[in-house]
Parts: structure tokens; C-alpha cells; sequence
């Protein structure tokens, strides 16, 4: 099948009430890897990866996959910070996504079964979503997100209100969904996170991409203030 | 208090007169509740969902017809179905049907108007998911009523007791007539209006137990209330 990446944003903003958040933004994301965008608070992590995604409106540039939109978009992604759990035991959670392909409800099933055991949701599948603990409910939103096996997954700090253990569950089960082929683009606040899972790196503040590059290169040496104040943990005006 | 005793006899001693009306009060509620739902329930989750000019205005418009006055909406029907009216060639008037259309005007607006303040709720907890999974109109407004269905049993549950008590608008259409269009409530206001003080209380007393038999029943069907579901 052909891949709906590279994407390409060219000059891409997106504005709310008047007020610019996110852009001018020029990249382009390969087929393969691992990009991880980072920046303080308010830099506009959240806003570039919805922008990719198509949950926030373009409202300047272009936005654009290597398939048509409407293609593009069912083969995406997307996991939030907040897990939003739907309220339905785990088991009809993961099988709403292929039930909205169309895919029979016992054929729908035995897949989640599958994908429930790849993601360590095996005994929960019978538990009420909303009822599970964080780490479990943001496994169920990477679950729930891969179960149709998008080309890209966008990640928006999945481990912001985890604690280390459920933390490391989440880095190894992202690991796994890479190796299997998956695109993962994720914005995190945590640099140990950040150099232990990156291969790229996209620093932004200010609604603006400062620096964009290989993970290595960056975390050894920024070439921006801001970046390089970043990394070391100070205030970055 | 005889009267009040009479009508408790005629409960436990299983008065085919009594039963015709409670089963015909039943009917006819059940009916116009089960139609008012499958109305009112896509419309508050479609007003919940959808984002058009005058939205706010609809919305105003549906809250100020939950408190439709049941006579008029009586007398709007009376007209329409009587034989002068645009519906007079389906000699519907004075029959369980007409009651039936009534109390489905009356009730579908209350359905509705409850059923989007929860699923405006649930839709912004669900929004950024279902617009991410590329999911259509239809597929959203079915997902939320789906999760939502155990808080959208309030709004039945309401329509279900604004009609069970309804006595104005039936009474205008349905007219009242012994074994034909006799329910609780018109039972209620005939024997009233003969002096029967007792009776009719007795006869109320059957209507409230009725409301909280099918309340109670449609809770422990429903699941609601227990910490394992949702």
C-alpha cells in the first residue's frame, strides 16, 4: 500500500479569535522515524501536531500528504494528553474504530483480541473504560489509535500525568508500534523522554520552528539560545 | 374514606374496568413516549453536533416549548383532526391515536431539549476524538446517544411522566369516552367534577405508583446508579 507520508506544511499558521498560534511552519516529515517536537509551555507543541492532523484549521500555507485528504486522514492517528475514554468496556472501545470501517463485529473482535494482547490490555478487556488507571487509559488510547494500523501516529505528551513505571510501559509499547513500521511524531516537555525515544527533533517557540534536526546533533549542540537554554532546564524568554 | 377503599378494591380484585383504563393510559403513554424518543433523541443530539446560523435561537425556541400549554396543544390538534381540519379524512378525533399525536407534540420537545444539554456535554468530552477518527454526522450523533443512553433515560423518564400525568390536551382529543378513550388522568377529572373526592384520589394514588413502578423498573433495566457501569 502506498504510504499517505511525506507531509508537507508549507508556511502553514493556524489562528484562533485573531490570535496567531502557531506558524509561519515549513517542514516536511519522511516516511520513517521517530520525531519528537519539544519546547516550554505554550510554544505551540500541541497546535503543530493537531495542524498535521487536521483538528486545527489551517488558516494561512498549505497542508499537504502524498495522498489525497480524505485518504489521508483515515490512515492517521492521534493520542491525546488527557486520555478521552468513551463510555464502553475496553473490548467495544477498540472495536469502534474498525466498526466505523465497516469491519463485521465478530471479525472486528477477534482483532481486538489481537491488538489487546500486543498492548499488555489483555485482562482489561471486559473493564469499563473509564474505570481503568491513567496508564491504563492512555494504553487503551494508543491501542484504540493503532488498531487500524495508521501510517503516522501523533502523540501529544501521552506520559504528562504518568508516573515513571507507566511511563516506561508507554515508551516500550511505542518502541514496538516503531519497529513494526508506524510514524510517530510526539511532543513532550521531558528531555530524558525525548533523547532515550527521538531520532529527530523539532524545537519551537513561540509558535515558530527554531530548529529542526537529527536527535543527536541537537542534543549535543543547539544552535539556537533558546534551544541551547532549553535543553539545560533554563527560563527560555 | 370509602371512597379511597373502593378504589384500592377494585385494584386487588383485578376490575376489568379499572385495568382497561390503566392499560389504556399505559398504551397510549408508552406509545407517545416511545415515538417522542425516537424524535426528540437525534434531534437534541443533532442540535448538539451541528453548528448553523440560527442554532441558538432553535435551541431558545425548543427550551420555550417545554412548556407548551398542554390545553392549546389540544386545541390545535382538536382542529387539525377534526373533520374540517387538514387531517379530518383520518377520523382520527376521539381516539386513542389523536391522544397519542397530542402528548408526542407536548413531550418531544422536553425529550429533546434535555437529551442535547447531556449530549452537549458528552460531545464536548468526545469532540477532538470523533473528529480525529474522520468520523461523519451520523456516526457521531449514533456514538453519542449510544454512550450517553443511560443519562437519556432522564429525559424519557421525563417525558414519560409529563405524559402519564397529562389530562389537559387528551381530554380535548381523545374526549373522555368510557371504554374508548378513558385514561387515569380524564378518570381523575370526571370523577372530580362528580363529587367523588376519594375516589379520584384513589385513582391518583394508582397513577403515582404507576410512574414509580416504571421509573424503578426502567432504573434496574437501565443499570444507572452503579458504580460498575457507566
Amino acid at each position: 500500500m502506498v504510504s499517505i507520508l511525506p507531509l508537507t506544511l508549507t508556511k502553514a499558521t493556524a489562528h484562533m479569535r485573531g490570535k496567531k498560534l502557531v506558524g509561519p511552519v515549513s517542514l516536511t516529515l519522511a516516511p520513517e522515524g521517530f520525531t519528537m517536537v519539544i519546547g516550554p509551555n505554550g510554544a505551540g507543541k500541541t497546535t503543530l501536531l493537531r495542524l498535521m492532523h487536521g483538528l486545527q484549521r489551517c488558516s494561512g500555507g498549505t497542508v499537504e500528504w502524498a495522498l489525497p485528504r480524505a485518504e489521508a486522514r483515515n490512515r492517521q492517528g492521534f493520542v491525546f494528553q488527557s486520555p478521552i475514554m468513551m463510555r464502553r468496556k475496553v473490548r467495544d472501545s477498540l472495536a469502534y474504530p474498525l466498526r466505523l470501517r465497516g469491519m463485521g463485529k465478530a471479525a472486528a473482535y477477534k482483532k481486538v483480541e489481537e491488538c489487546a494482547g500486543n498492548f499488555g490490555l489483555s485482562a482489561l478487556l471486559d473493564s469499563w473504560a473509564p474505570m481503568l488507571s491513567g496508564g491504563e487509559k492512555q494504553k487503551l488510547s494508543l491501542a484504540r489509535a493503532m488498531i487500524t494500523e495508521p501510517d503516522i501516529l501523533f502523540l501529544d505528551e501521552p506520559c504528562a500525568n504518568l508516573d515513571g513505571r507507566a511511563t516506561r510501559e508507554i515508551e516500550s509499547v511505542l518502541q514496538a508500534v516503531q519497529a513494526r513500521g508506524t510514524r510517530l511524531v510526539m511532543s513532550t516537555h521531558d528531555m530524558g523522554q525525548a533523547k532515550r525515544l527521538a531520532q529527530d527533533v523539532i524545537f519551537m517557540h513561540k509558535g515558530c520552528v527554531h530548529e529542526e534536526s537529527g536527535a543527536e546533533r541537537f542534543f549535543l549542540g543547539p544552535i539556537t539560545p533558546e534551544a541551547k537554554a532549553f535543553i539545560n532546564g533554563d527560563i527560555v524568554e | 374514606m370509602n371512597g379511597f377503599w373502593e378504589a384500592w378494591r377494585l385494584i386487588i380484585t383485578l376490575d376489568p374496568d379499572l385495568y382497561e383504563i390503566i392499560f389504556l393510559s399505559l398504551q397510549v403513554t408508552i406509545t407517545a413516549v416511545i415515538i417522542a424518543s425516537i424524535i426528540g433523541l437525534p434531534m437534541g443530539a443533532w442540535l448538539a453536533v451541528n453548528r448553523f446560523k440560527f442554532r441558538r435561537y432553535v435551541i431558545a425556541v425548543l427550551n420555550a416549548f417545554m412548556g407548551l400549554p398542554p390545553v392549546v396543544v389540544g386545541l390545535f390538534v382538536y382542529m387539525a383532526l377534526s373533520r374540517a381540519g387538514p387531517l379530518g379524512g383520518f377520523g382520527l378525533l376521539f381516539s386513542p391515536a389523536a391522544m397519542i399525536i397530542a402528548q408526542v407534540i407536548i413531550i418531544t420537545p422536553l425529550i429533546a431539549s434535555i437529551s442535547h444539554q447531556t449530549i452537549r456535554d458528552l460531545w464536548a468530552e468526545y469532540h477532538d476524538l470523533l473528529i480525529s477518527m474522520n468520523t461523519t454526522r451520523t456516526q457521531r450523533i449514533k456514538a453519542l446517544i449510544w454512550d450517553g443512553k443511560r443519562a437519556l433515560l432522564t429525559a424519557t423518564l421525563a417525558g414519560f411522566g409529563r405524559a402519564i400525568g397529562e389530562v389537559g390536551a387528551i381530554m380535548i382529543v381523545g374526549g373522555n369516552i368510557e371504554h374508548a378513550t378513558r385514561v387515569l388522568t380524564t378518570a381523575i377529572a370526571l370523577e372530580t367534577g362528580k363529587g367523588n373526592f376519594a375516589f379520584a384520589m384513589g385513582l391518583g394514588l394508582v397513577l403515582i405508583l404507576i410512574a414509580v413502578i416504571i421509573n424503578l423498573l426502567i432504573h434496574i433495566v437501565g443499570k444507572t446508579e452503579r458504580a460498575s457501569t457507566w
